[in-house]
């Protein structure tokens, strides 16, 4: 038997970081990749907030004589066909992306726990109502729903964030609902019950927190697919319409006509899009690992 | 069996009805019909022509007789006339089909074989360099814009190849056929194949934790008797399902890189329809896509049946 | 006690340690134990004792992160187990030494047939065709009295009840005829009146084939039964061992005492007949920080100041009886 270095395992097993601080510390060392997630996230939301401090020009203003240029020290990223800096877009940019991400998430998950607590919790057959367009929902790929939904509402931020929101619905209602049965036979809720508590108090006071984690990691899951979602719906001109900077927009004006002749278009801003997508990724990959144990592996 | 059967088509047709109801209204509830915007570009519009061109497109009856029209069409297999080509639909369609077939077929073929073999070495190796190595990489395929993915191989095409690969409807031999379809259909795969992978690897760790798990090594079967004979048997399961839903989302892929590649297949249809607001086709298509993506569903719980002991759906 | 030429395993100082985000956790401590060949031992104790643990460490099963033996041997047949590799200890594992566990509805492979199963067990092991292991599979659930071998062999596990498939588990462990079976908690997952069955299958099975077994349990009542010699853990150490008659007559732990204080009827002496069940004040201690004396002493009502403070080594009582109790001369009279 090999000598075993009792401190070395203990050490890797995170004994000697239970609290505060040190516990942080010890999750990020042993969640590498969801720290990276994490520092990308915070990145891009610093970038959304401040990208009028950070971009160094202004993201709209057309300058037709300077169009199309290479990355320079001037335009660090280039150019594109009015002249507009590649740059200043992109920062610019993830406002968009991240008021889409942040916003159909918030409210898809809001109307999902809704939709799930009520029923996952009244049963009979408003659940069987909710169940069923659930299922029709569900029976449409996210983008052609999202696609149909544009559509119809027309091309805006608010529409596109609302497009989006809608099919994240039966997903976060599902585990909501799921989660509210498993969680009704507990006996705390037995006891609430018990001592004449009422159900919507119930609802809200004990079942909801306790299936928050799986919504948390839920969450962060959907918010890198929002992204993408309002990307190729900008690409396909049916999402935040010009002059607004999306990510997925400006790859569509320089798609196959610019893969030739101007790179950088094309380039840059998918570099934008994918960093954002992986960072909410790598970050929820993580938080699944921590909060919802099952799951660990 | 039976029983079940006829309770799950039942629910398929209810799921249909469903989202034929929801795609009809929802493309009506905007302002602004084909006419207006055939108009629009003429400038000037004639009442007396608009009428008449509304009344020939059926667009001046009320929704609900519009609907019944449409929907016992589309069960007959009349697909209506496109607004806009005075084609009928079937007509646009149908010649679309085959090749979105091939590449839906071959980017689901791609995520299997690389998704299903990396996952399962995935978990197997876990807390190893290759796992992470693998997870990140899956990680990134779940992070890349498939049709960033597209533009960026035209990009490369470009450089290396000084031009864009042409999309070639009429292959002359077998190789040319498998270039002009595998290309597109490994850049939609990408995606899959990652999630493919990622599903494959959870479900594998799951399994492997199982009380049958720690039997069989009780038995002094091997690591590969035990991930192989015992494990992946089990855990292939839930993949099967994931498989059988991605085959209806490749959709999402398929539609941006249709468009990227310049591909002539139903999904790029779609969009070009949904911008022209031609009705019966893009009502005809969405509701195609979701008896693709039902029965989609269906097959894959029978296949579950089939590879799982313990379903014989009795109830 | 113990006839030496006759000893199938000898477990020399067992430690079995957990590494986890609390600290470091004891599962079994120091503990050691033989058994001969054709006897029964029954280790016995609360849940968490390291009665599981103990088990899994002899078929080196203990996953691993977090849990590592780390000392101590395990001899079975002569060999030591902990100093094999991991392909000798496959070649061990199911053939000399076997095991069954608790749940009988889990652990079973859900979509492989019965009769493979136990076939996979056979050719692991004998260098027999794949007809032959058939007819072995058969007869083996023959022996464990399953009704319509050829039948079963064909089914999955879902098509079996409860105690069917416990009897399917024992035929694939004594499918090659190990010299030590080990059983966790064979029966406590099954029904009141199947439990008996399976205790008798086991125990007419062993004797035929003079197979050793270790016998896990947290029932008193099975252990009187069916035992020859008893060890009794508590968080994570040995803390008595005696033959059953010895036990059951005068215990010498207070936490013996009290384990049998609160089964309704025990079978042999030593106890009088109580009105009311007594239970042990409290719970098992935290095997992350355990106190440096006896780690029952704040359960236990015989707790003196030294109890606090040392660890009482285990000493031998008499006709191998062994306890480890500062107070153990007295656990007859006061109680």
């Amino acid at each position: 038997m090999a000598a075993i270095d009792f401190d070395v395992e203990l050490r890797r097993a995170g004994a000697h970081a239970t609290v505060g601080w040190r516990r942080v510390l010890f999750l990020a060392q042993r969640h590498v990749l969801g720290a990276a997630g994490l520092t990308i996230m915070i990145v891009f939301v610093l970038t959304a907030i401040f990208a009028d401090f950070i971009a160094r020009y202004d993201p709209l203003t057309v300058d037709s004589a300077h169009a199309l240029m290479r990355p320079s020290l001037v335009h660090w990223m280039g150019t594109d066909s009015f002249g507009r800096d590649v740059f200043s877009r992109i920062i610019h940019g993830a406002r968009i992306s991240l008021a889409v991400g942040i916003g159909s998430t918030a409210l898809g998950g809001t109307i999902g726990v809704i939709v799930g607590l009520t029923s996952g919790y009244l049963s009979g057959w408003v659940d069987l109502v909710f169940q069923r367009v659930s299922d029709i929902l569900q029976a449409l790929p996210l983008l052609v729903l999202a696609l149909i939904m544009t559509a119809a509402l027309g091309p805006s931020l608010p529409n596109v964030i609302l497009a989006i929101a809608i099919p994240l619905i039966p997903t976060v209602s599902r585990v909501t609902r799921a989660n509210t049965l498993a969680l009704r036979e507990q006996p705390f809720v037995e006891a609430a019950k018990s001592i004449g508590m009422s159900e919507a108090r119930i609802a809200l006071r004990h079942v909801l927190p306790n299936t928050l984690a799986p919504l948390i990691v839920l969450a962060t899951a959907q918010l890198g697919s929002t992204i993408l979602t309002e990307a190729s719906l900008s690409f396909l001109g049916l999402g935040i319409p010009e002059p607004y900077p999306s990510w997925g927009r400006m790859l569509s004006e320089s798609a196959a006509e610019y893969v030739r002749t101007a790179p950088w278009l094309v380039i840059f801003p998918g570099i934008a899009i994918s960093l954002a997508v992986f960072g909410a990724n790598l970050f929820g990959d993580a938080l699944r690992d921590i909060l919802d144990p099952r799951q660990r592996g | 069996m039976f029983a079940y059967l006829v309770r799950r088509l039942f629910l398929m047709l209810v799921t249909l009805f469903g989202i034929s109801v929801v795609i009809f209204f929802l493309l009506r509830i905007v302002p602004g019909n084909i006419v207006d915007i055939l108009f629009a570009a003429a400038g000037y519009v004639d009442p007396a022509d608009k009428a008449n061109l509304e009344k020939e497109l059926g667009i001046d009856q009320p929704l609900v007789v519009q609907y019944l029209h449409w929907i016992g069409g589309f069960l007959r297999g009349d697909f209506g006339y496109s607004y806009v080509s005075e084609k009928p639909a079937l007509q646009e369609i149908l010649p679309r089909i085959p090749i979105t077939a091939r590449l839906a077929g071959l980017a689901l073929l791609f995520s299997a074989s690389i998704g299903i073999p990396l996952g399962v070495i995935s978990a197997v190796k876990q807390g190893t360099r290759l796992d992470y190595t693998l997870r990140v990489v899956s990680l990134s395929g779940l992070s890349l814009p498939s049709f960033w993915l597209g533009l960026l191989i035209l990009t490369a095409s470009v450089a290396m190849f000084g031009q864009i690969p042409i999309f070639n409807p009429n292959p002359a031999t077998w190789l040319e056929a498998f270039a002009t379809y595998a290309v597109p259909a490994a850049a939609v795969g990408f995606r899959s194949a990652a999630l493919t992978m990622r599903i494959t690897r959870s479900s594998m760790l799951e399994v492997l934790r199982q009380d049958y798990i720690r039997t069989a090594r009780a038995k002094g079967a091997s690591d590969a008797a035990v991930n192989y004979r015992h494990a992946l048997k089990n855990a292939i399961l839930p993949v099967i399902t994931v498989i059988g839903i991605e085959a209806a989302f490749l959709i999402g892929g398929l539609i941006v890189t249709e468009t990227v590649f310049n591909i002539p297949g139903v999904a790029r249809f779609l969009v070009e329809a949904i911008r022209w607001r031609d009705y019966p086709i893009v009502q005809n298509l969405v509701m195609l896509i979701a008896v693709v993506v039902v029965s989609a569903n269906f097959i894959v719980d029978m296949l579950y049946a089939v590879f799982d002991p313990r379903i014989r759906y009795t109830d | 006690m113990t006839d030496t030429s006759n000893l199938v395993l000898e477990v020399k100082n067992l430690k079995t340690v957990f590494f986890t985000n609390s600290g470091l956790f004891k599962a079994v401590d120091d503990v050691s134990f033989t058994v001969s060949r054709g006897e029964t031992l029954a280790i016995v104790g609360e849940s968490g004792c390291g009665k599981s643990v103990t088990a899994l460490s002899l078929m080196r099963l203990v996953p691993d992160p977090p849990g590592r033996i780390v000392g101590g041997s395990v001899t079975l047949e002569g060999s030591d187990l902990l100093a094999l590799n991991e392909a000798g200890m496959r070649k061990i594992r199911g053939n000399r030494i076997s095991m069954i566990f608790q749940e009988p509805m889990t652990s079973l492979n859900p979509v492989m047939r019965i009769g493979d199963q136990i076939v996979e067990a056979v050719r692991l092991h004998r260098n027999v065709s794949s007809k032959e292991a058939q007819t072995i599979a058969v007869e083996m659930l023959r022996l464990v009295r399953i009704p319509e071998p050829v039948r079963r062999a064909r089914e999955y596990p879902h098509q079996l009840s409860g105690g069917m498939r416990q009897r399917a588990m024992i035929a694939m462990a004594l499918a090659c005829r190990p010299a030590l079976l080990i059983a966790d908690e064979p029966t406590t997952a099954l029904d009141v009146t199947i439990q008996a069955q399976i205790l008798a299958l086991i125990l007419d099975l062993q004797k035929e084939l003079g197979t050793g077994l270790v016998l896990i349990t947290h029932d008193l009542g099975v252990v009187a039964q069916t035992a020859q010699r008893v060890i009794v853990m508590y968080a994570g150490r040995k803390v008595e061992e005696a033959s059953v008659e010895a036990l059951f007559a005068a215990p010498k732990h207070p936490y013996t005492r009290g384990l049998m204080a609160s089964i309704p009827a025990v079978p042999a002496s030593g106890v009088a007949a109580q009105e009311r069940l007594n239970e042990i004040p409290g719970t098992v201690p935290s095997l992350v920080r355990l106190p440096p004396g006896c780690a029952f002493a704040p359960r236990c009502k015989l707790a003196i100041k030294r109890c606090e403070a040392e660890y009482p080594p285990l000493a031998d009582w008499g006709g191998g009886h062994l306890a480890a109790c500062w107070r153990a001369a007295e656990v007859a009279e006061v109680a």
